[in-house]
């Protein structure tokens, strides 16, 4: 059931040109085979038979192969773009589906069945029955120590992990930190390692135990693979140099906020900046909620709006 | 208030239409128009076929025109087209042997049953800007021929392998239905066939690239063309229903098979081996560079070093895609805000210790000022991820 607040944020028309997804059918239950697949092996790479969609490589198809497979009329769609709507992929993929799928799109987290990424997890904390879509350019975490497919197949099935951990050492041999601060290497379930996409690795402990279920698409590279919920995602690091997170000495010059993930934007050319938050959502909200402290009816309203739309969140196209 | 990232949608909308501007231009002008393409600019439209995996040169003239002649552009619509159409069924394969042909030659026999038929070719022209064609120029067309062209040409391929000199190409062992690169996804080692499928498909500007360097001495393979024929063939469709096959269309296809020596081993003695080529239209270029490689990648079944980028599968198979390397390529225009920003804090936290450890070294050491300054810690590369 669609919350009614959800707004119609695409005024864009359902094509009926093209079939529900865009996908035909059969090329639909091809890709759920493998996400069911890669749900049963969590962070294993399961190859699928990408197809050529109307966007190009690079921009998101893995995402959107995904997303085409799972979602279901009566789901409601977010699209993000380093963590903001608004960016031009973000809006252009949202128009697309909702062109041909009519679905409701929300920029709202918690309203949010689906939520397809590039670059970043939402600051609000995902809950259950929902889904995470991720674009993944490289979904190989050990292409950069091995080119061949072949051979980093084989250490895959073989576990053999240990070149990454060299390879984050002799980072920290050279400089002191680990030099690595995006698409962070993580450990799934105890036994595949597997990029997380490009999130900074401050988003990396959110995909810990999340009770979200994680979908990751590379159409160009034609894998696909998953986190199920409630799953253990550790990022890799050592006893004495334990994994840490970016952190800033600012906070968000919008809405105060003091542990996101921050954008920094250059005001002049003599070094001016500040910094704002880079989930343009989750500011806006949290911005809106400061104020409405000062008005605790609408705080409570704000509230129980938020209780409703959490209920009965089972995505449509899970089921399908 | 923070806002340029807003707006995104209207600007998305203006620029489709200042695309539609762009790619109009002087609307003084006559437009193009799709016959034109097709008649015009025949080449272009053979490559966009070959590359797009899409025979149909009206829909291949129509994104030629709407991709404004960026070739690679039209090559990805009809693409993104062809994945949306249904498989009615696989023709029984095409057979250039009886191909009506409008050129065929051959590099290795002086003269062939059937003859040297030049055909259309630009190999004999001398490259002099034709200003006649400043404007527009009647031509009459030449007459016919006094005989008709022989109506056996057997393949110049053919006539060597009855005299066992050429490695003969048998089906696999129960003739399996052939892997299709457009459903699967390629896994390695692959097959000949899934290898032949992706250079079809493969960018003209890498196979080319790909060809000459074994030409250069990465991975030399002493190829002959053999034999180089363009025409049209006809397509078959075996119709369950009738119990037997009906010619459904003919197609315009250049072949190229290239024959390279091969020392033998201790199952054949000393041979000729076949590099295969086949593209739709005329592409002869395509079609020589194709065998090239496609030969170049059966070093290591032969028994040869096989240590060049060409005789490397996976490197070749790839990274042959214009449409997945365009898109990866092009992609870096996107918002890495987020990437940047992480690589950022990064590099002030090593600049800053940096500076705070020279700080420290200065102190001990009064005559700092004087010893060269000590040499800069290398930066960690760049995250070479790309995302």
């Amino acid at each position: 059931m669609i919350p009614a607040h959800v707004h119609p944020a695409a005024p864009v028309e359902r094509d009926p040109h093209y079939n529900f997804g865009y996908l035909d059918e059969s090329t639909k239950r091809m890709l759920r085979r493998a996400l069911l697949k890669a749900v049963a092996i969590p962070g294993y790479q399961v190859p699928f038979g990408s197809r050529e969609m109307p966007l190009p490589y690079g921009w998101g198809t893995g995402g959107i192969q995904v997303t085409a497979a799972i979602i279901g009329a009566n789901d409601v769609l977010k699209v993000i773009d380093q963590g903001s709507d608004d960016t031009t992929n973000a809006v252009n993929i949202r128009r697309f589906f909702g062109r041909v799928t009519g679905v409701a799109t929300t920029e709202s987290t918690r309203d949010a069945s689906i939520i397809q990424t590039r670059h970043r997890i939402p600051e609000t904390p995902l809950g259950k029955g929902q889904i995470m879509v991720y674009q993944v350019p490289i979904p190989e975490p050990l292409r950069w120590l091995e080119p061949s497919e072949t051979e980093t197949r084989t250490m895959h099935a073989l576990a053999e992990y240990g070149g990454m951990h060299v390879r984050l050492y002799e980072d920290i041999a050279q400089y002191g930190h680990i030099a690595t601060t995006y698409d962070y290497p993580v450990m799934v379930n105890g036994r595949y390692m597997m990029r997380p996409s490009p999130i900074p690795k401050f988003d990396n402990p959110k995909l810990d135990h999340s009770p979200a279920l994680m979908l990751f698409g590379a159409g160009r590279e034609k894998r696909v693979y998953a986190v199920p919920p409630y799953t253990s995602v550790k990022s890799l690091d050592f006893a004495d140099h334990p994994f840490t997170i970016e952190q800033w000495d600012e906070c968000c010059d919008v809405c105060g906020s003091t542990n996101t993930f921050l954008d920094e934007i250059i005001l002049d050319d003599q070094g001016t900046r500040r910094f704002v938050c880079s989930d343009t959502e989750y500011c806006a909200h949290h911005a809106a909620g400061a104020e409405d402290k000062k008005e605790p009816a609408q705080q409570r309203a704000a509230a129980a709006r938020v209780d409703a739309s959490t209920i009965g969140h089972i995505p449509a196209g899970a089921a399908s | 208030m923070y806002v340029a990232v807003k707006g995104g949608e209207r600007a998305i909308l203006n620029s489709y239409d200042m695309l539609d501007d762009y790619r109009r231009g002087d609307p003084a002008l006559p437009e193009l128009t799709l016959p034109q393409i097709q008649a015009q600019m025949p080449l272009a439209v053979s490559r966009v076929m070959a590359e797009g995996g899409l025979y149909d040169t009206h829909l291949a003239a129509l994104a030629i025109k709407q991709a404004a002649g960026d070739l690679i552009e039209a090559v990805f619509l009809l693409r993104a087209y062809r994945t949306t159409l249904a498989r009615l069924g696989s023709s029984i394969p095409i057979d250039t042997a009886r191909m009506n042909i409008q050129r065929r030659i051959s590099a290795t026999f002086k003269d062939v049953p059937g003859g040297q038929i030049l055909g259309p070719t630009y190999d004999y022209t001398q490259r002099l800007l034709d200003f006649t064609l400043e404007a527009n120029r009647h031509t009459t067309p030449l007459a016919p021929a006094d005989e008709p062209l022989a109506a056996a040409m057997p393949r110049v391929t053919d006539i060597l392998q009855h005299d066992a000199l050429l490695q003969a190409e048998a089906p696999l062992p129960g003739d399996p239905a052939p892997f299709d690169l457009t459903r699967e996804p390629l896994s390695l080692p692959a097959g000949r066939d899934a290898r032949l499928q992706n250079l079809a498909r493969g960018d003209e500007g890498f196979l080319l690239a790909m060809g000459y360097s074994t030409q250069r001495g990465y991975g030399n393979t002493h190829p002959f063309a053999a034999e180089i024929r363009y025409g049209s063939v006809e397509v078959e469709l075996f119709v369950e229903e009738l119990g037997f096959s009906v010619t459904i269309g003919e197609i315009d296809v250049t072949e190229c098979q290239m024959v390279s020596q091969f020392a033998g081993n201790a199952d054949a003695g000393p041979q000729f081996t076949r590099g295969y080529g086949l593209a739709f239209g005329y592409g002869e270029r395509r079609a020589m560079s194709m065998s090239l490689v496609d030969r170049a990648m059966r070093a290591t079944e032969l028994g040869e070093a096989g240590d060049a980028p060409a005789n490397d599968q996976e490197f070749v198979l790839y990274h042959t895609d214009n449409v997945e390397a365009s898109g990866f390529v092009q992609h870096l225009k996107l918002p890495h805000y987020v990437d940047f920003q992480a690589s950022l804090e990064l590099l002030r936290r090593l600049r800053s210790e940096r500076d705070a450890h020279a700080d420290t070294a200065g102190v001990a050491a009064p005559d700092a000022s004087t010893r060269p300054a000590p040499a800069p810690a290398p930066l960690p590369q760049a995250q070479e991820f790309t995302s």
